[in-house]
């Protein structure tokens, strides 16, 4: 059987599959926006702050994926569902890059910029939510870009696990010895990549400030 | 009764975090209405005395008191938003029209939108500049032209002090020249208190009431343009000699 064959006759399992993938990559991206963005302002804030974090999201990122998925299977309330231990250890991975670029984004913003908003009295957040989170924005996106696309490989290995994904045809294929299964799952995976970055990259066009 | 100066030095000094100090014992005061310039080369310490003045640096030792009040006491943001503040390279908001530009303490200060308006309209056409350019982007403004902008927004809530740190530094000569004239008029209409930085004594000259001559921290004298000139201390006749004997044209 062909790849075309096994994806007409599977189009229905195929595009639930999709979903799936989008839902454990889409969820964990969220996620980790709203965690690793404040924590990459953190950081800007008490330098202190930045060799333990960014080095924690690091040391994270040396963790193999299929290895993160086994620790997490014993753990109490992500061991109960394979798709939350899934979000989980995506939502760990997504973290480097949005906390990097966060950092870098508000750190790349003209210093004389910063000082003639503080000399005019603008409060520390009028400065951060008026000009620096504005300006640091195509980085910001640069880095969701970074982590979606990263993410759309990784939760594929999340199907190792139980949690669905494009991922089930990867495995199914490698142990029925079949190229056709393993594509199936495969090639959308990589559209979903592409498609992905193609969009984040437009948006990321779009939000960066002309100088 | 105000205070009898605007600002007031009294004995300052300042450090950096534990290293060398930056200014020794700086006590000066500068007049309500009168354009004190800070003179002296690269490192002297005007810069750093400047910040002092809107508390975005604080003096390690001594007062530096605005209205009678030391920095210490004011609330940091009040004090910044009745002190215009103008800098070398300008600090335009690249993601801002020049109306959001001149308009931002307004808008901070939560002025009704058509007075802010009204605001704007009146600061371009105070620093020479067509109302049609509102609407434009840092990005799309000339050197001098940005500084303009920049001027009309440490104006915008009406300060009665106003801070310029080698505000046309930046600039080719000629726009420098023409901005120093149309400055010079400027503060004869509104009569702001003005504490100017300056490497240039030029600009020192055409528009200082007194000139504070810094070298290494330390203030070595504070007199008129034209007791700068006739002046026989060693440093300022050194800094008169250094721009050439073609100054008292």
């Amino acid at each position: 059987m062909n790849l075309w064959q096994f994806m007409m006759q599977n189009r229905l399992e195929v595009v639930e599959l999709t979903l799936e993938h989008l839902w454990l990559v889409g969820i964990s991206t969220l996620i980790s926006v709203v965690i690793g963005v404040p924590l990459g302002i953190l950081i800007t804030r008490w330098p202190a702050l930045n060799k333990p974090i960014l080095g924690g999201a690091n040391v994270i990122q040396t963790i193999p994926s299929l290895a993160l998925f086994g620790f997490l299977l014993p753990a109490p309330w992500f061991g109960e569902r394979a798709d939350r231990m899934a979000i989980f250890a995506l939502t760990l991975y997504a973290l480097l890059p949005l906390i990097q670029n966060t950092y870098a984004g508000i750190k790349g913003v003209d210093p004389a910029v910063v000082e003639a908003g503080r000399g005019m009295g603008m409060t520390d957040r009028q400065l951060l939510f008026q000009v620096q989170l504005p300006l640091a924005l195509g980085v910001i996106i640069a880095g969701i870009r970074v982590a979606t696309v990263i993410s759309v490989g990784l939760a594929t290995i999340a199907a190792a696990i139980g949690a669905g994904g494009l991922g089930e045809y990867i495995f199914r294929g490698l142990a029925m010895v079949s190229n056709a299964v393993i594509l199936a799952g495969a090639i959308p995976a990589a559209i979903l990549a592409l498609l992905a970055d193609f969009g984040f990259g437009l948006l990321e066009t779009s939000l960066t400030p002309k100088s | 009764m105000p205070h009898e100066f605007a600002i007031e030095f009294r004995n300052v000094s300042y450090r950096l975090d534990g290293s060398r100090e930056l200014l020794h014992g700086l006590s000066f005061g500068v007049q309500r209405g009168e354009t004190l310039v800070l003179l002296g080369k690269s490192g002297s310490g005007k810069t750093t005395s400047l910040k002092l003045i809107n508390n975005l640096a604080s003096p390690s030792q001594g007062d530096v008191l605005v209205d009678g009040r030391s920095t210490r006491e004011w609330d940091v943001i009040r004090l910044r938003r009745m002190i215009g503040y103008v800098i070398q390279e300008v600090g335009l908001f690249p993601h801002f029209t020049v109306e959001r530009n001149i308009a931002l303490v307004p808008k901070i200060e939560n002025w009704p939108s058509q007075r802010i308006a009204q605001r704007v309209r009146e600061l371009l056409s105070l620093v020479g500049l067509e109302p049609k350019l509102a609407m434009r982007y840092p990005r799309e403004l000339s050197g001098g032209q940005k500084q303009r902008v920049g001027v009309a927004r440490a104006l915008a809530a009406d300060p009665p002090i106003l801070l310029m740190d080698e505000p046309f530094g930046a600039l080719d000569p000629i726009t420098r020249a023409e901005m120093q004239k149309e400055f010079a008029s400027l503060q004869k209409r509104l009569n702001k208190t003005v504490v100017f930085v300056t490497h240039d004594l030029r600009e020192a000259l055409l528009l200082a009431t007194r000139i504070a001559l810094m070298e290494d921290g330390r203030l070595m004298a504070i007199q008129t343009p034209q007791e700068f000139l006739k002046s026989e201390e060693p440093f300022t006749r050194a800094y008169v000699a250094a721009f050439g004997s073609d100054l008292r044209s």
